[in-house]
């Protein structure tokens, strides 16, 4: 493996206590704000002192707290991208992105400066001052200022949360087509699941300083190890479950049995479902087939090309023994389309929990 | 009349602002934004000439610089005495306007955003290519503000150059000096025509001064590439 962290930070509410290690693809850091992701890349890049632990790249040795080593940020060549790009502002975009390279020979400066200018679409920007370039821009130049200096690593702080989303798409883009020929280690920390799931081949998930998850992202999504995961990773539904059997559980929030293709390994537990996940069945002939109930509908909330539907397995006013409250229990979201073609049934709706699409949490 | 007064007056200031602007820098940049009580008492130290009599001072000097004083005694060994001297006035000018200047540069340089030090740490720059390329230039209004009132402090210093360099005229009488031994020996018109040339001095320095900080503050200034 190219970059191997193994790190521990005493901070002010928590410790930051993180051990993974990243290859020559994007690996996405997922977490809330203030879960230690900035603390982790600064300390990666040397701005930041760990307590203990170890960062190795490239058997290059970079910080080592037996050893008492700690290589210096400017050796360290590591790209790094600021949360607010940290652009120069007495410099041209050209002279930002040259500020790297000073050690080279003036020709070798030009070379790599034109060369990353172009690989980051500013042609006919480089004479402009920071102020006079856009948020976009601006985030570009910075990525051509870390790139330059051919670092061995890049590190990106949030690049797309100060933008706006036409911004955001775009910079995506940029960022896709610059890991594609990076093929180094790439970390990127955001507070969006999809982001982290679009740019990064791996996910880790940071929760109040440690990894609560790790591991290719579609594992991730598919079957998140805990509830905290699931919700850090966008999931609305979980229910505080019971096993029946290997493949059975009842699901006592919602007040229902369920079948799931996940092999159950404790016996309590929580069960979850995403709410993209959950499918609303045309007819009431198919109330008899596997994981489908009726539900009544609680309350929903447009946005322009989905719908989501907050809604409730128990009839309005009927009590159960085992929910507390009478509110919706499952939120479900639906594009418009499908959702015109069933909005004007008659309740109960028919909703369907699929087993491929329901997982099991130990905790 | 005679106008040494000015030329002594000119030179000292000019040659103290030199020292104080490198010595406030130095300083300043060596104090960086660290905490704690050490660093309140170094501020506390590299103060204390703004808020001590000049006397208090002046008599400081004369201990360090007299024939008895440590500077005092390694001057000698070079044969060189600075009490009653030209240096001594530059040495009096250049601690009472020490504290301007290092004031001022150390608010400009904490006004710096870190965030760009840092990248420029990434970027592979030594700590003494980033103090010039960067904090410097983006510092350098503020800097150059110390620089001026370090000047006008400068010239108006008195008290402390009299006890260290004394009145000799044509060698280390400056402006605010002539001023009172004209006033003593009653000459008025005199020490009148000094006053003005001083406060006219010092008027245009702070008025220029402001006004390029409102130039400044409108974006009609570019400083520093």
């Amino acid at each position: 493996m190219a970059l191997e962290v193994q790190i521990r930070k005493k901070l002010r509410d928590f410790t930051l206590d993180v051990s993974f290690s990243a290859g020559n693809e994007p690996l996405s850091i997922l977490g809330a704000s203030g879960a230690g992701k900035t603390m982790l890349l600064r300390s990666i890049a040397g701005l930041e002192r760990s307590d203990r632990g170890k960062i190795v790249l490239d058997n290059r040795i970079l910080f080592d707290s037996q050893a008492h080593l700690n290589i210096p940020s400017r050796e360290r060549r590591i790209g790094m991208l600021f949360q607010n790009y940290a652009l120069f502002p007495h410099l041209t975009a050209s002279e930002n992105i040259r500020f790297g390279l000073e050690k080279f020979p003036r020709e070798e400066q030009s070379k790599r400066a034109a060369d990353v200018i172009q690989r980051t679409h500013l042609l006919g920007f480089e004479n402009r001052s920071p102020r006079e370039l856009s948020g976009g821009e601006q985030q570009r130049v910075a990525l051509a200022r870390a790139l330059a200096i051919e670092p061995e690593a890049l590190l990106l702080d949030e690049p797309l949360s100060a933008l706006d989303t036409h911004l955001r798409s775009q910079m995506e883009m940029q960022l896709e087509e610059t890991f594609q020929t990076f093929r180094r280690p790439a970390l990127l920390v955001t507070h969006n699941m999809e982001e982290a799931y679009r740019l990064g081949a791996h996910v880790l998930v940071l929760s109040r300083g440690h990894v609560a998850a790790f591991g290719p992202k579609e594992e991730l999504l598919r079957h998140p190890p805990s509830t905290e995961v699931a919700r850090l990773t966008g999931c609305k539904n979980i229910s505080r479950a019971r096993a029946h059997s290997d493949h059975s559980v009842e699901a006592l929030d919602w007040g229902c049995a369920l079948r799931l293709e996940q092999r159950i390994a404790t016996n309590s537990g929580f069960v979850g479902i995403r709410a993209h996940h959950i499918e609303f069945a045309e007819s009431t002939g198919e109330l008899t087939a596997e994981n489908t109930f009726p539900c009544w509908l609680v309350q929903s909330s447009e946005t322009p090309f989905r719908i989501t539907l907050f809604f409730s397995l128990r009839q309005p006013g009927q009590e159960s023994p085992q929910a507390q409250s009478d509110g919706p229990q499952l939120q479900a979201e639906v594009f418009k389309e499908r959702w015109r073609q069933f909005r004007d049934q008659p309740f109960p709706w028919n909703v369907r929990l699929r087993p491929d699409a329901l997982f099991w949490m130990n905790d | 009349m005679d106008w040494s007064p000015l030329w002594i007056s000119v030179a000292t200031s000019f040659t103290a602002t030199v020292i104080t602007l490198f010595l406030g820098l130095a300083a300043a940049a060596w104090r960086g934004g660290r905490k704690g009580l050490a660093m309140a008492l170094v501020d506390g130290f590299f103060l204390l000439p703004l808020v001590l009599p000049p006397t208090v001072v002046g008599f400081l000097l004369l201990l360090l610089f007299g024939r008895n004083g440590p500077l005092g005694k390694l001057l000698r060994a070079f044969n060189a005495t600075v009490v009653f001297s030209w240096p001594a006035t530059v040495i009096a000018a250049t601690v009472v306007a020490f504290p301007l200047m290092y004031l001022t540069a150390r608010a400009a340089l904490e006004q710096v955003d870190p965030m760009l030090l840092q990248a420029a740490r990434t970027l592979g720059a030594a700590e003494w290519r980033i103090f010039r390329q960067v904090s410097l230039p983006l510092a350098w209004p503020g800097v150059l503000a110390g620089t001026i009132l370090s000047f006008a402090r400068a010239l108006g210093e008195f008290g402390a150059t009299l006890m260290l360099a004394g009145n000799i005229p044509g060698r280390t009488e400056t402006i605010p000096i002539a001023i009172y031994f004209a006033v003593e020996a009653n000459e008025i018109t005199q020490a009148a025509i000094w006053c003005l040339i001083d406060v006219g001095i010092s008027l245009v320095l702070l008025a220029g001064l402001y006004y390029w900080t409102h130039l400044q503050a409108a974006g009609r200034v570019r400083w520093a590439r």
